[in-house]
């Protein structure tokens, strides 16, 4: 191995050579996601040992198409968005070796999904005031409280969790991060139903539950600091999806419009066509944002990138129902299923409208996102801070 | 996929740009010329066109340009939009050189390219690409018959070139008859143009004429989106630095969410912009087939993105924004004119709705 970077070049020469040893239609999908893993074929940004080859992060789309091309077994990243997209980069972050050595492959190649236990009832867009407690019990740690808005949680084998270690200094100084078993005596996990009818969350108690101190990822009251890393890239991982033209909403919406003549009125056609404009400019500023990262860590465009997919969504989704007329008012199904992914396209534009409704909810309200950008973007005077110099015990609840 | 981000020579050219326009482009001084009589500042256009080289960008070498691209002509947009730089570069670097590029004409070119002469596209600013133009202008016997009215940068031009029905023609500025109008924009300024049996050299004839005009309008209105692009993060970049010193209620202004989250949002459709029009930049760069629905997104996008901006500048100063010793008027003024130049954001969405099979009900 030299040293340099492979190119892509170099990358899509070692995807044949991988392929040519083992056939995607008869090695085991597993054996062969595993082989792909340790052959530095998986994330190639990755360092060698954990799955890349150290290679730009650019490259990863042309790897993924050409082991498509091949109808390799897929890791079926969808099911595990929170593991791929925040748990992984974290733990590359913050994790010892060993930490990386035992998380990360399981976690590329799908045998493992993760959750992230964050919010808390009483900490949401406050993050920093959570109240799920850590107490260290000399090499372990005995974990109590209550998490909330965890998607995934009930087939999780793993979760990224934020606790308060030290309730006596400000909130943001006695926080410390963990890695949790799911299957640990004292998880439980119960569905939160949502507006669409569905439960794609879980509320999740935590009841004496037992962490190694092995598995805690950062310094102890560093959990801030490394949650941070997990946020910006959940905020990547929710804006930043790579997308063909008119794909997702407004493409259900244009397909619509043409096929259905009689449904077409002024208004909605200039509805339509500002919400086009508005979608391709989102999607190539997802795209530009895409080749930015290819230099390194993501920056503040992904929270851009965020609220403006968020508006955009709601935008479509509710012109959509006022385009389909009495169409537009039936729902599919208001049973509570469990869905593993959300899939905006399979449902009815009715569940489109208000599963919406949440992406300026999730991940950073549209709100939050604002005061990020204003003051860490654009430098503007943050917010007057009444908790800053405030034990977290001492802070009104 | 294109490549959306600025290159290391381009980043370099906004270097070198940005420091000679903060030195010779001071909004004082902008805002002063706009109160005489010269149409533009010659002594910076000579600086910026002739010496820094930049009406020759999209030129090849061989013609005495500069063999780059339309990529780095739109860096130079970015730039003269954010000192609202009275300039004719829009009509002559981008237009005229456009149009002559087409056409395959190289004597004018090379003459336009060093720097050395301006020529400006006759047709009135708000003509959007793909219009079938009327006939402003009637050939005979090696003389124009016509008018034109509201042309950008035409007061300042040495040759027009002038679309007639049988092709295109350049004529001296001198034999034409041409009016200042009193422009919403002061630092672009338009005229009308008369022209009565004036002699006129075809230049283009037939598709090629009109191909050419089209490659002009197309190529003007993407790169305006990069003007535009400019022009609006130089609104931000002043709000966002003024709400920082200015106290009320004994707090800097910018600490209040009703100011910070349209600022947010702002930034958010600048970022946006600069996507789009670094899109469409290089789809007239490479001649890419997605170059009509590229300038169309663009031009609908940041059109309104610019005004927003000059909007908000104006707004966000309060009282002093409103006063005529404030340069949040020159953009405000710029931008709005910008947003009708080569078609209105409607325009363009009618366009994209042609092109993309969304027909209107």
């Amino acid at each position: 191995m030299s040293t340099a970077p492979p190119d892509a070049d170099d990358l899509l020469a070692r995807v044949e050579e991988f392929l040519a040893a083992h056939d995607p239609a008869t090695t085991e999908p597993l054996e062969f996601l595993r082989a792909r893993y340790d052959a530095g074929l998986a994330w190639v940004h990755y360092p060698e040992e954990h799955g890349g080859l150290g290679a730009p992060r650019a490259l990863q789309a042309a790897v993924d198409a050409r082991f498509a091309a091949a109808g390799a077994p897929r890791n079926q990243p969808e099911r595990n968005g929170i593991g791929l997209g925040m748990a992984a980069p974290t733990i590359l972050a913050f994790g010892t070796e060993e930490q990386k050595r035992t998380f990360l492959r399981p976690l590329w190649t799908g045998e493992e999904v993760w959750c992230q236990l964050f919010s808390e009832p009483g900490a949401g867009s406050d993050l920093a005031a959570l109240g799920t407690r850590a107490v260290r019990d000399g090499d372990r740690w005995i974990v109590n409280g209550q998490k909330v808005w965890t998607s995934m949680a009930h087939e999780a084998r793993w979760a990224i969790l934020v606790t308060r270690t030290d309730p006596d200094v400000p909130k943001h100084r006695g926080m410390t991060y963990f890695v949790c078993d799911m299957t640990a005596p004292g998880v439980e996990v119960r569905p939160l139903r949502q507006i669409t009818g569905e439960a794609e969350f879980n509320e999740v108690f935590l009841t004496d539950v037992v962490i190694p101190d092995g598995h805690r990822l950062g310094e102890v009251g560093q959990g801030w600091q490394v949650s941070t890393t997990t946020l910006m890239n959940e905020r990547v991982a929710i804006g930043g999806a790579a997308t063909p033209r008119e794909s997702g909403m407004i493409g259900v919406v244009a397909r619509t419009w043409r096929e259905r003549p009689e449904l077409r009125t002024a208004g909605l056609h200039d509805a339509l066509l500002r919400a086009w404009v508005e979608t391709e400019a989102a999607r190539l500023t997802g795209e530009r944002l895409r080749q930015q990262l290819t230099a390194g860590q993501p920056g503040p465009e992904g929270s851009a990138a965020k609220l403006a997919f968020a508006k955009l969504n709601q935008e479509v989704s509710g012109l959509e129902l006022e385009l389909l007329g009495e169409d537009g008012l039936r729902y599919d199904d208001w049973t509570m299923r469990r869905p593993s992914a959300v899939d905006f396209t399979r449902r009815s534009p009715g569940y489109r409208y208000l599963r919406a409704k949440g992406n300026s909810i999730e991940g950073g309200t549209s709100e939050i996102l604002r005061n990020i950008i204003a003051e860490r973007v654009l430098g503007l005077p943050g917010e007057i801070r009444v908790d800053k110099d405030v034990a977290w015990k001492d802070l009104p609840k | 996929m294109s490549d959306l981000l600025y290159s290391e020579i381009e980043n370099d050219l906004r270097a070198g740009l940005r420091g000679l326009l903060d030195d010779r482009c001071a909004w004082a001084g902008v805002l002063a010329g706009t109160e005489r009589d010269e149409p533009y500042d010659a002594k910076l256009w000579r600086a910026v066109a002739a010496e820094l080289g930049c009406a020759g960008l999209p030129v090849p070498e061989e013609l005495g340009g500069a063999g780059a691209t339309w990529r780095e002509t739109a860096v130079t947009m970015e730039e003269l939009g954010r000192a609202v730089a009275p300039v004719p570069f829009l009509g002559s670097a981008v237009l005229a050189t456009a149009a002559l590029l087409a056409a395959g004409e190289r004597d004018l070119l090379t003459e336009l390219a060093a720097g050395d002469r301006i020529a400006v596209l006759a047709v009135p600013f708000t003509t959007a690409p793909g219009v079938v133009l009327r006939d402003g202008a009637q050939a005979a016997d090696g003389a124009l018959t016509g008018a034109v009215t509201s042309v950008a940068d035409g007061l300042a031009a040495d040759v027009l070139l002038v679309p007639a029905q049988d092709g295109l023609y350049a004529v001296d500025a001198a034999d034409a008859r041409r009016t200042a109008v009193t422009s919403l924009d002061m630092t672009r300024r338009l005229c009308d143009i008369a022209f009565a049996d004036v002699p006129a050299r075809r230049i283009a004839t037939g598709e090629v004429a009109a191909g050419a005009v089209r490659t002009a309008l197309l190529t003007g209105a993407a790169l305006l989106a990069s003007e535009q692009l400019g022009l609006a993060e130089r609104c931000l970049d002043t709000t966002v630095e003024y709400l920082k010193t200015r106290y009320q209620f004994g707090r800097p202004v910018g600490s209040y969410q009703g100011l910070k989250h349209r600022l947010a949002d702002l930034w958010t459709s600048i970022t946006q912009a600069r996507a789009v029009a670094r899109y469409a930049a290089d789809c007239v760069a490479a001649g890419d087939p997605d170059t009509e629905i590229a300038v169309a997104v663009a031009q609908a996008h940041c059109s309104a993105v610019a005004v927003k901006a000059a909007e908000e500048c104006v707004q966000m100063h309060g009282g002093i924004g409103f006063t005529w010793e404030h340069p949040a008027h020159l953009y405000l003024k710029r931008a709005k004119s910008i947003s009708l130049a080569f078609g209105t954001p409607d325009r363009h969405r009618a366009a994209l709705a042609a092109l993309l099979d969304l027909p209107p009900a």
